[in-house]
């Protein structure tokens, strides 16, 4: 018995949510007084993978084969899923992205394993019972899910779950795993990663601008303060709707679900539907013209104002701000 | 083309969620159910990609006869016709495999689900049914198009997109970008009375997953209010109190 973590890497890199997922996995298999193997896929550095040890990985097991270069969902799912096999592995742990999402389901079928996709707490173990708070109805709720198989795979949702540094180093060791010719039909044209950005599913905190903002030629000032704080941009529905922004920065219940540490909402009425996708921010700013907005209502923070004069005087004081510290 | 389009019956976006009996039942009283709106624009696509005789849509819910209202939108929406699995969705493993094995006996190009189902949240199903019928699977497209043979999709990533072509069949899950959700018109609402829809009765699935209980988020405190002038008071309350910056 043991708990497999999978690292994903974005470009030979792993990012935070990696290290939350490893840090999470580490206090599982503290739980289960076992260990933790991580599972690299593809081309990352022996340094990195090393790196792996410092969140409580004691191996990592490093899949680098030409075929397995670049993301192919059926194929990691059968890599994950026999590695687990191979490992004696009975909880599977990876974050909830993009691929997590695709791999979850596929390698929960093959270890006929429950899922608990999208948790947000570490699981508890109580009489036989294993449950998991995971998210529901957009946000709005969590469920409790007790999974009831032998085996187990996790979804953690980024930005849930606090990385750990125990500063160990992990032992890497080379895995080789059989492919299956029938897990490769997909082809992948090409990749279109904006580099510059903050991504915002990760994003530690979101400036988000609403239809109080006017037009798309106004969002200079968002870009600017979301610069100055290391954030990533986002906007409600209407506005990707009208296509100001792209609606991959579209938030809410049917767009993105974000869980940034702080998320400012920038004539923004504060809609059910946008609350869905961002309530579960540790902290909520508002900055609206209208006292009486639905957002001050679940605001930590709030100025009533003008976004036309309150964002370029935030901005002017994150500058003061950071030229101080 | 044979287009299958997985449809969940869903709380309407505005209901306010709350529970009963100890937390341990989502309370329906009041509440609207609706077409889930990702399922809507996977239909969408699906009736485009068929439009004039170039294919057929079938949808499927995996629901008890209280989904009719929803299975018949979307019919007239525009699917050619539907059939409803006679079962209460247990969960998404359980939806998969009854979904699963009517593409068994039913086989089809190309598979739709949403994204994911707005009460649930899974986006688990278009995975569990791919991995089931040994078919690709991708977990959430922003664009579709298709030939006779295979579609190019583009797959969101963080911080950007993949564009990768995939040969039929495989089972896809849809979110905004895919298509714009379409209105049925009174055409289409008196056609969907006369459509077939078959409904089959549930394979036995052992569970592997039970609900125990709801939560809902700690309600927050009052908010404090920083006057316009101040907005260096806001950023030295987010630096020293909330110590997120
Ligand atoms: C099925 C369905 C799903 C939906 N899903 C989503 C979703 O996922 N995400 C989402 O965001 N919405 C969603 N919506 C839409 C939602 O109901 C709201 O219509 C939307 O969130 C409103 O966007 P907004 O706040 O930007 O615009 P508005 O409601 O128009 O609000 C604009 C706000 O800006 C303020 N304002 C105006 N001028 C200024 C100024 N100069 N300075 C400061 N403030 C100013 C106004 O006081 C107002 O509060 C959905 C709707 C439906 C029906
Ligand atoms: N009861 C159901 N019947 C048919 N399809 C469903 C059902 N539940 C979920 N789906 C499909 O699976 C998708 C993802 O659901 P979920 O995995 O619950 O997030 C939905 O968008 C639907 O397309």
């Amino acid at each position: 018995m043991s708990v497999l973590i999978y690292a994903e890497n974005a470009d030979g890199k792993f990012k935070k949510s990696i290290f939350e997922a490893v840090s999470y996995a580490k206090a599982i298999a503290d739980q289960n007084n076992t260990n933790l193997v991580a599972l690299s896929i593809g081309n990352v550095a022996a340094d990195e993978l090393v790196a792996l040890g410092t969140y409580g990985a004691e191996k990592v097991l490093n899949v680098n084969s030409d075929k397995l270069k670049s993301f192919v969902n059926q194929a990691y799912a059968s890599v994950i899923a026999e590695a687990a096999k191979a490992q004696g592995a009975d909880i599977v742990v990876l974050s909830n992205s993009f691929s997590g999402r695709g791999l979850a389901p596929r390698i929960g079928v093959k270890l006929e394993a429950g899922v608990a996709d999208g948790a947000v707490a570490l699981p508890e173990e109580n009489g036989g019972k294993f449950t998991v708070k995971k998210t529901a109805f957009s946000g709005k709720a969590f469920a409790v899910v007790e999974l009831t198989s032998a085996n187990k795979v996790i979804a953690l949702t980024p930005n849930s779950y606090k990385v750990v540094e125990i500063g160990g180093s992990a032992q890497v060791e080379d895995f080789a795993v059989e492919t299956k010719e029938s897990d490769f039909k997909q082809m992948l044209k090409n990749i279109v990663r904006s580099t510059d950005k903050v991504s915002l599913p990760d994003a530690e905190i979101v400036v988000s601008g609403g239809r109080g903002l006017k037009g798309p030629e106004n969002w200079g000032m968002i870009e600017e303060l979301a610069g100055l704080l290391g954030a990533a941009t986002a906007c409600s529905k209407p506005v990707s709707d009208a296509d100001w922004r792209p609606h991959s920065e579209h938030v809410g219940q049917t767009g993105i679900a974000v869980s940034p540490n702080l998320y400012i909402a920038i004539g923004i009425s504060g809609a059910i539907q946008h609350l869905a996708g961002v309530s579960s921010s540790k902290v909520i700013v508002v900055i609206n013209k209208d006292a009486e907005a639905p957002f001050f209502k679940v605001a930590d923070y709030g100025i009533v104002g003008d976004a036309f004069e309150v964002v370029p005087k935030l901005i002017a004081a994150v500058k003061d701000y950071k030229a101080s510290a | 083309m044979k287009v299958l389009v997985c449809i969940s019956n869903v709380p309407d976006t505005t209901t306010k969620i709350t529970f009963t009996d100890n937390n341990t039942q989502f309370n329906t009283n009041g509440v609207q159910f609706i077409l889930n709106p990702y399922d809507e624009i996977a239909l969408a696509r699906a009736v485009e990609l068929t439009d004039g005789g170039k294919g057929s849509v079938t949808v499927i819910n995996v629901g008890d006869a209280s989904t009719e209202a929803t299975v018949r939108k979307a019919l007239a929406i525009g699917a050619t016709d539907a059939v409803r699995v006679n079962a209460k969705p247990h969960d998404a493993w359980f939806v998969a495999k009854q979904i699963a094995e009517y593409v068994k006996q039913n086989p089809f190009d190309l598979t739709l689900t949403g994204r994911e189902s707005i009460d649930y949240n899974g986006s688990k199903v278009a995975g569990m049914l791919g991995e089931l019928l040994d078919i690709p699977s991708v977990s959430i497209i922003k664009k579709l198009d298709a030939t006779d043979s295979d579609a190019t999709v583009e797959r969101e990533i963080e911080g950007g997109k993949e564009v990768l072509t995939i040969p039929f069949p495989f089972v896809a899950g849809t979110a905004e970008g895919v298509a714009e959700p379409k209105i049925p018109n009174m055409r289409g609402i008196m056609s969907a009375r006369t459509k077939p829809l078959t409904v089959v009765e549930p394979v036995e699935v052992k569970s592997t997953s039970e609900i125990v209980s709801f939560e809902t988020p700690a309600p927050r405190g009052q908010v404090t209010l920083v006057p316009v002038d101040d907005t260096a008071k806001l950023v030295d309350l987010l630096h020293n109190q909330a110590r997120v910056i």
